[in-house]
């Protein structure tokens, strides 16, 4: 049995009388993928960001491979290795391909507190950069700027960003949003190709991206998880097929 | 081409720039010498300011507080009878540092509108301590009797070496500046602007990188202010007040702010313009007003956009 890399216990985060997480226990392997479904609404981005170091729950804690980060900041857990895309995507799109993913390297490669030599000539970041390009198909891309590239290229290219902190732990926030069928396609292909070498939390609406990734899925309904399990345990859960699944699973 | 108006058009500047002490001898016009002088110091700290407004997103209307604090740095020194230059002008930028880094400290927690009042509000309280303070002239300034002195190196009191200095120290931080902001740190403050939740999800927390550009930035407008208090010869609070923190900004905006050499030709577009229209009219300002905003609206990124525009 693998071990835990992410536990969430108890966490509680609420917006004025809107309780976004109610209780939210979470336990992810090392390795697994994991997707957290759930209808509209049901704070998904919320748990998500709070697992990222972008929002702070109320209540409860968050354990890293048995460290509480309940209370670090963004940059301190990627440091840390979590690496997250953002379900709006969120590059530099006035810096090159090429450029954004040198400044995740960088970011994970010594201190950045250096004003003389120009990033852009260290071959220490740019070859990493040029082999993760390579592998998430947008090295002939790589001279482009960000803001030129085709909806699914950014998507392409946030994942890219965030393999290039190299993390223990990728958050992803539904990477096939706003695409096309061919686009989701490739997008679950480079998703299967990282699967299993790296740990992966999926936030997806996609119901073909979590049953073709997911090795366990969570389902959350109004800020709580109410099952947890294997693809086809979850399909015929009756609690999830009454919350959310319903028609979708019937038919 | 581009690539070749890219080198051709800085290197002409250059030789324009060093060619203007011969010109205006040869025109028996000084008051030329004079004026490319004052608008080179001013194109320094222009360009200090551009490193956090144009490169690091970080709208500082307050830049005018280092020129004062550089001035006075100087001015202080002489006035206890302290002519050495290396001093007045190390202090000059070590107090320009140091005063960057409490309201850098302070206003760099803020983002937005508050950044801009907290910046402005400092800037405020050091031009109304710069009028409170009686022994150095009160709000009628002081003069400076004696220039900086480099003994055996350079005589400010030589028109023409001074200016060649403020044109040494313009092309250095042209080239400093350069450096910077392709350097890891320069991309660091660049990201921070461009997108600052993706900076943190990478690992990088933006507020040290943003102080230190901040304090880098008051260092060299510092710098501008001890050459500009020995070129006015004269110190003054208004070397702080808040529409020297303007006319900075517009240069850099007028100028581009999406390269280094832009807010040199903002500096150069600016105060040549003021010259010509003061001399034609005294209501100057009702032209120079519309011409700003014409230039605003249709010059996006600048006349150095104009200039070296990008081939995307």
């Amino acid at each position: 049995m693998n071990r835990t890399l992410l536990e969430v216990r108890g966490l509680r985060k609420s917006f004025g009388a809107l309780l976004a997480s109610d209780d939210v226990d979470l336990e992810v392997l090392e390795g697994e993928t994991h997707a957290i479904i759930g209808p509209n609404g049901a704070g998904k981005t919320t748990l998500i960001s709070q697992l990222a170091g972008n929002l702070f729950p109320d209540r409860g804690r968050v354990l890293f491979a048995g460290e509480d980060i309940t209370a670090l900041s963004a940059p301190a857990r990627a440091r840390r290795g979590f690496a997250r895309s953002f379900q709006i995507t969120s590059i530099y799109p006035d810096f090159t391909v090429l450029e954004n993913v040198m400044l995740a390297v960088q970011a994970h490669s010594g201190s950045s507190f250096r004003f003389w030599r120009p990033a852009r000539e260290e071959a220490s970041l740019r070859s990493p950069a040029s082999a993760i390009l390579e592998e998430v198909g947008l090295a002939g891309r790589s001279g482009v700027l960000a803001a030129n590239l085709a909806h699914g290229e950014q998507r392409a290219l946030e994942i890219a960003t965030a393999l290039a902190t190299r993390p223990r732990l990728l958050l992803l926030d539904e990477p096939v949003a706003g695409m096309g069928v061919e686009e989701t396609q490739r997008m679950i292909a480079l998703l299967s190709f990282l699967k299993g070498g790296k740990t992966l939390i999926l936030v997806e609406h996609d119901m073909d991206a979590v049953f073709s990734l997911a090795d366990r899925i969570s389902v959350l309904v109004y800020g709580r998880i109410i099952a947890t399990g294997a693809p086809e345990e979850i399909r015929v859960n009756p609690e999830v097929r009454r919350a959310y699944l319903g028609e979708e699973v019937a038919a | 081409m581009n690539s070749r108006i890219r080198a051709i058009v800085p290197a002409a500047g250059l030789v324009l720039l060093a060619a203007v002490p011969l010109a205006a001898a040869l025109l028996d016009q000084p008051f030329y010498l004079d004026l490319v002088r004052r608008i080179m110091i001013f194109a320094i700290a222009a360009l200090s300011l551009n490193l956090i407004l144009g490169y690091g997103g970080m709208i500082s209307f307050g830049h005018a507080a280092y020129l004062g604090v550089g001035a006075y740095a100087v001015g202080v020194l002489a006035h206890y009878g302290i002519h050495n230059g290396f001093l007045q002008w190390a202090l000059a930028i070590g107090a320009s540092a140091l005063v960057a880094l409490a309201i850098g400290a302070v206003s760099i927690r803020t983002s937005g509108v508050y950044f801009i009042m907290i910046t402005l509000a400092f800037t405020q309280m050091l031009y109304y301590l710069g009028i409170s303070i009686e022994e150095y002239g009160g709000d009628d300034g002081m003069r400076l009797q004696v220039k900086s002195q480099f003994p055996g190196l350079i005589d400010l009191n030589d028109a023409n070496a001074f200016y060649y200095l403020v044109l040494a120290i313009l092309v250095l931080a042209l080239f400093l500046g350069q450096r910077l902001v392709d350097s890891r740190f320069g991309m660091v403050i660049r990201a921070a602007k461009s997108n600052e939740v993706r900076t943190r999800s990478i690992g990088f927390s933006p507020y040290p990188y943003r102080l230190a550009a901040f304090v880098i930035a008051g260092a060299v407008c510092g710098l501008a202010g001890a050459l500009l208090v020995n070129h006015t010869a004269y110190l003054t609070p208004e070397f702080m007040n808040w529409t020297r923190s303007g006319e900075l900004m517009f240069m850099v905006i007028l100028g581009g702010m999406e390269s280094i050499a832009g807010p040199v030709l903002g500096a150069f577009a600016l105060l040549l313009l003021e010259d010509a229209l003061s001399g034609w009219t005294q209501h100057w300002q009702l032209v120079l007003g519309p011409l700003l905003v014409l230039s605003v609206l249709f010059l996006k990124r600048g006349l150095a956009g104009l200039l070296f525009a990008e081939n995307e």
